[in-house]
């Protein structure tokens, strides 16, 4: 198989691999090789803009690129298994459709997204095409309309490839949850790519795809973007029109997104952030043109970060956490500091009672939002001879088992007598951690910790431990509960596998703030 | 109108006294002696009842020398005239081919969120103000949550514990041959949900099938305090609301549609009693050896409740916020604007018209149906006397409607034309000695209009009526 994509060069990395052609941030180092300086030549050359310089050029033609991905799919899906389904028909035939439009208007047929090859996380609607959540329950469902992340995506000229793997309903973190199939790290094969979003994270660093979406609810865009060593966004809570995604937890689900790079990234939301109709909970604030406050690495020795006020996060780097971990962190927070920020570590008090709450929080509208599998109206019925055994066979049946233990606790919370213990309790937490992110926002720019308290652990290990598994979400959960925008890029490798595991570095910013965040990301 | 509406939605009283020496089921609302307020009704003969109405009256004259009374209040739901549903942008048509009008957001498709309709803020704020409620500024949905086939989410988007009005009163006036009487129940709140599908079950009762399209469809809940004593209270409430909901044009108020439907609870005790019995809770559509707590159904063809189901204790909906809509905010100017877009209220008119000196019959009559009421609001504006124009319009004008099945609209009459008859027979233009020998001539006018349109001077002068 070959290696993984390490596209993502920023600024801080522990290692220089030999540099595939299209690449643009060079590996800048920590204490191990003097800094780095292979630029690629010519603009931000993301992997979007190169595709858009090939299409405009006429060096290589939207089939070619298309078939150049469908290949690479076809060879490292027997290990990778990021997609439970590839449109490959539909992705050859949108190319050639946008061949031809360039061939007729020419530079005018490019939308910003031209020709760029898209996975998009099964739990996000796409018309016509299967649509599971991961779950048995829905096997066979063809929705009727596209997500609007998914529709705006299209609108601007993007090919989606097909639907990457999750765990079921994004109830999960390593993507073992899923109904079908196991994905598995392309930085080592015996590893999760983490989760929920495991299949959208591993698809992108397999070069599988260039940019994808996933949802982010405790950390399942962050988590696995760290995992498999790629950029991943939680946009702000209501950035993103929530309309076609399958909801789990609708106080806390937001679409995310992964890339190559961060500029991708950038690209992807200017893309489909912004007010729909549709969702009542999406935001009007207006999005600005996150790519182009992106700064360039010629820039780097003004120090551009000029004061940037950066709070790293106390009770993320103390126990429980892996060494290397908190070493990486360390180490790139010294280079921020070297590009002219201010590093200085900040407590966020109530950070340990996130996770309880986000539990309770979480379960209990997936208890309400999942009962509409019913296998009544669409999905898997199993029929029975009265109307309780319906319900109960079908659900079941097609239900997985970490999806039904989380049902089982939300409807027990949300119970006549439990609420106020519960709930409303959490609800409570919920605000009292929003109100220490606030606090520490004020006082800093950023605040940053891991993604995780450890690299990828191997298959197999959690599944039989969810309470530690869900342990592993204390570095995430907050951000959700708070609803802040968070940006995950790779900042180093911890010793495993052949190559090392990586190591992501999560910035979290106040709301809305996603340029900061983009911007200290460089 | 309280009559056509008894029919529609039963109450009947079952109880037991304790002794065990009695025991009867009602099947016509029951009436207790009135010992409220006011306004004697005027000594008219009652319309001639029905038998079992007027054994009902016996009967509950009887129960009350027994020493108890009914204690009732009224859940209503009203469906409202939208355009579209609540929270998706389809239409509603009663009637419809089934699943016809439905959307992935109405049928509970993955994905898929409720965007609230705006209307429905506005439909309930003018439900809220007609009922003197106070109305909150800010209020929110919540899920209530339960399994059943007409339920595609899973839940209903409802309002718990903030509803978008509170704390109301109706001011009603009970019917002429009923013993007449002014009342005044309170509201308790007024709330927005969304409606429910259709369950048909087969002939064999093998299978059933859900018919989506009345989904989503905005519905207000009306909840009553336990005011009400007899049924022709609760009658005459329901009637109300009727009343009240066409006036303002939020709702058609059918029930034969399903727009408009009552619940009643229904509890019994002695006299004298301040706490509540044991509720029973019938629905539009059995016997108790002994109160318990349950639900009851109105069987249509054997004039009958049944029970349908005990309830064991309250149901747990699990209620919780919905996270997917907004808080409403309203402020004081939206409030106002629709206080200013407000028709006059039938209690208002009720209050008007009784000044104008004519009887409780007549302003029942007129006051009851916002056509009629306009259309004789407007024929006093051509200058005609109250009590002129209220016989006209109670009388022939009445019965040809009656006769040929039409609505105060649908005629050619026009109210100008109503007070130019009036005024034509007051000042004598039209011939013949005044009195009882004439008025076949009037009424002969006064038909060919209905009929035909024109003017009374045009009618006058083909059929050669000018006074010599």
């Amino acid at each position: 198989m070959p290696p993984p994509l390490q596209a993502h060069r920023l600024l801080i990395s522990h290692r220089r691999i030999p540099t595939p052609a299209r690449r643009r941030f060079s590996a800048v180092s920590s204490v191990q090789s003097p800094p780095a300086k292979t630029l690629a030549p010519g603009p931000a050359a993301s992997s979007i803009l190169s595709i858009r310089e090939s299409l405009l050029s006429g060096e290589r033609s939207a089939a070619e690129i298309t078939a150049e991905y469908l290949s690479r799919i076809r060879r490292t899906e027997p290990s990778v298994r990021s997609f439970i389904h590839v449109a490959d028909s539909e992705a050859v035939r949108e190319a050639e459709e946008l061949d031809r439009r360039i061939a007729s208007e020419g530079k005018d047929a490019l939308g910003p997204l031209a020709g760029v090859l898209v996975g998009v996380k099964d739990n996000l609607c796409t018309a016509n095409m299967p649509s599971t959540g991961g779950s048995r329950i829905l096997e066979g469902y063809r929705p009727a309309y596209d997500a609007t992340a998914v529709r705006r995506l299209r609108e601007a000229g993007a090919i989606v490839v097909g639907k990457t793997n999750l765990d079921e309903f994004g109830m999960g973190s390593t993507t073992e949850g899923s109904a079908f199939q196991v994905t598995t790290n392309p930085w080592d094969e015996s590893r999760v790519p983490g989760g929920s979003s495991g299949g959208s994270a591993s698809a992108v660093s397999a070069r599988q795809c260039v940019v994808s979406l996933g949802s982010d609810t405790g950390g399942s865009v962050r988590q696995p973007a760290s995992f498999c060593g790629v950029v991943g966004l939680k946009p702000t809570y209501g950035r993103v029109s929530r309309f076609g995604l399958m909801a789990y937890a609708s106080s806390l689900d937001v679409v995310g997104c992964f890339g190559s790079s961060v500029s991708d990234t950038a690209t992807i939301l200017s893309v489909v952030a912004g007010h729909d109709k549709m969702d009542s909970t999406s935001s009007s604030q207006n999005v600005p043109d996150y790519a182009s406050e992106l700064v360039s690495l010629d820039s780097l020795e003004s120090k551009p970060l000029n004061g940037l006020r950066i709070g790293i996060i106390q009770e993320t780097l103390g126990e429980g956490v892996d060494s290397g971990v908190a070493t990486s962190i360390k180490a790139a927070t010294l280079h921020l500091e070297q590009l002219g920020s201010v590093v200085e570590e900040v407590s966020l008090p109530s950070f340990s009672l996130g996770l309880p709450a986000y539990y309770i929080l979480a379960s209990s509208e997936a208890s309400s939002n999942l009962s509409r599998y019913d296998g009544i109206r669409y999905g898997r019925q199993v029929s029975a001879d009265d109307l309780n055994e319906l319900y109960g066979e079908s659900r079941s049946n097609g239900l997985g088992h970490e999806v039904k233990m989380r049902i089982l606790m939300g409807t027990y919370a949300l119970s006549a007598g439990y609420y106020d213990a519960y709930y409303k309790r959490a609800q409570q937490v919920r605000t009292l951690v929003k109100k220490s992110f606030e606090d520490a926002l004020k006082r800093f720019d950023i605040l940053v910790s891991p993604a995780a308290p450890s690299a990828a652990y191997k298959i197999g290990e959690k599944i039989n431990d969810p309470l530690a598994m869900y342990a592993g979400d204390i570095m995430t959960v907050n951000v959700n509960l708070a609803g802040l925008p968070a940006l995950v890029v790779p900042c180093g490798f911890v010793e495993g596998g052949s190559a090392g595991l990586p190591v992501g570095l999560q910035m979290i910013g106040s709301p809305f703030s996603e340029v900061t965040c983009v911007i200290a990301d460089i | 109108m309280a009559l056509t509406l008894l029919r529609g939605m039963r109450t009947p009283v079952l109880f037991r006294m304790n002794a065990g020496l009695f025991f009867t089921t009602l099947h016509r609302p029951s009436l207790a002696r009135f010992t409220t307020r006011a306004e004697s009704a005027q000594a008219t003969e009652p319309k001639a009842t029905p038998q079992s109405i007027q054994m009902a009256i016996k009967e509950a004259a009887e129960q009350k020398m027994q020493g108890f009374e009914a204690v009732i209040g009224i859940e209503t739901h009203v469906q409202l005239s939208t355009v579209t549903k609540a929270f998706c942008s389809c239409p509603y048509n009663y009637g419809s081919q089934p699943n016809s009008t439905i959307c992935p957001t109405c049928m509970g498709h993955p994905g898929m969120l409720p965007v609230l309709n705006e209307k429905v803020v506005e439909c309930a704020v003018k439900l809220g103000l007609a009922l003197n409620c106070e109305i909150s500024m800010t209020s929110k949905f919540d899920r209530k949550q339960y399994f059943y086939p007409d339920l595609p989410k899973g839940y209903q988007i409802s309002q718990f514990d903030i509803p978008i009005a509170k704390k109301g009163y109706i001011d009603l006036d009970l019917p002429m041959e009923f013993g007449g009487g002014h009342r005044k129940f309170g509201i308790t709140r007024v709330h927005m949900e969304e409606d429910a599908g259709k369950l048909l079950h087969s002939d064999s009762g093998s299978y059933s099938q859900v018919d989506l399209n009345r989904a989503g469809v905005p519905l207000l809940e009306i909840v009553s305090e336990p005011d009400m004593r007899t049924g022709i209270e609760a009658a005459e409430y329901g009637a109300e609301l009727q009343r009240i909901v066409r006036y303002l044009g939020v709702s058609n108020g059918n029930m034969q549609e399903g727009s408009l439907r009552c619940d009643v609870n229904v509890s019994v005790r002695p006299v004298g009693q301040s706490e509540f019995g044991t509720k029973i809770l019938l629905h539009k559509e059995g016997q108790a050896d002994q109160i318990v707590q349950e639900t009851r159904l109105w069987d249509e063809s054997s004039q009958k409740t049944f029970t349908m189901r005990k309830k064991e204790g309250l149901a747990d909906y699990r209620y919780f916020p919905e996270p997917d809509l907004p808080e409403v905010v309203l402020n004081n100017d939206y409030i106002d604007e629709i206080h200013k877009s407000m028709p006059e209220l039938p209690e208002a008119k009720r209050r008007r018209y009784e000044n104008m000196g004519l009887s409780m019959q007549d302003v029942l009559f007129l006051a009851n149906d916002d056509n009629v009421a306009r259309f004789f609001d407007s024929t006093l504006e051509h200058g005609s006397d109250a009590k002129l124009a209220a016989n006209w319009i109670m009388g022939d004008i009445a019965a040809y409607l009656k006769n040929e099945k039409l609505t105060i609209d649908e005629i050619k009459l026009s109210p100008l034309e109503l007070s130019e008859l009036i005024a034509s027979i007051k000042n004598g233009t039209i011939s013949g000695k005044i009195g009882k020998e004439a008025s076949p001539y009037f009424v002969l006018i006064l038909v060919e209009l209905i009929a035909n349109g024109g003017t009374v001077k045009a009618v006058i002068e083909e059929k050669d009526l000018v006074q010599v």
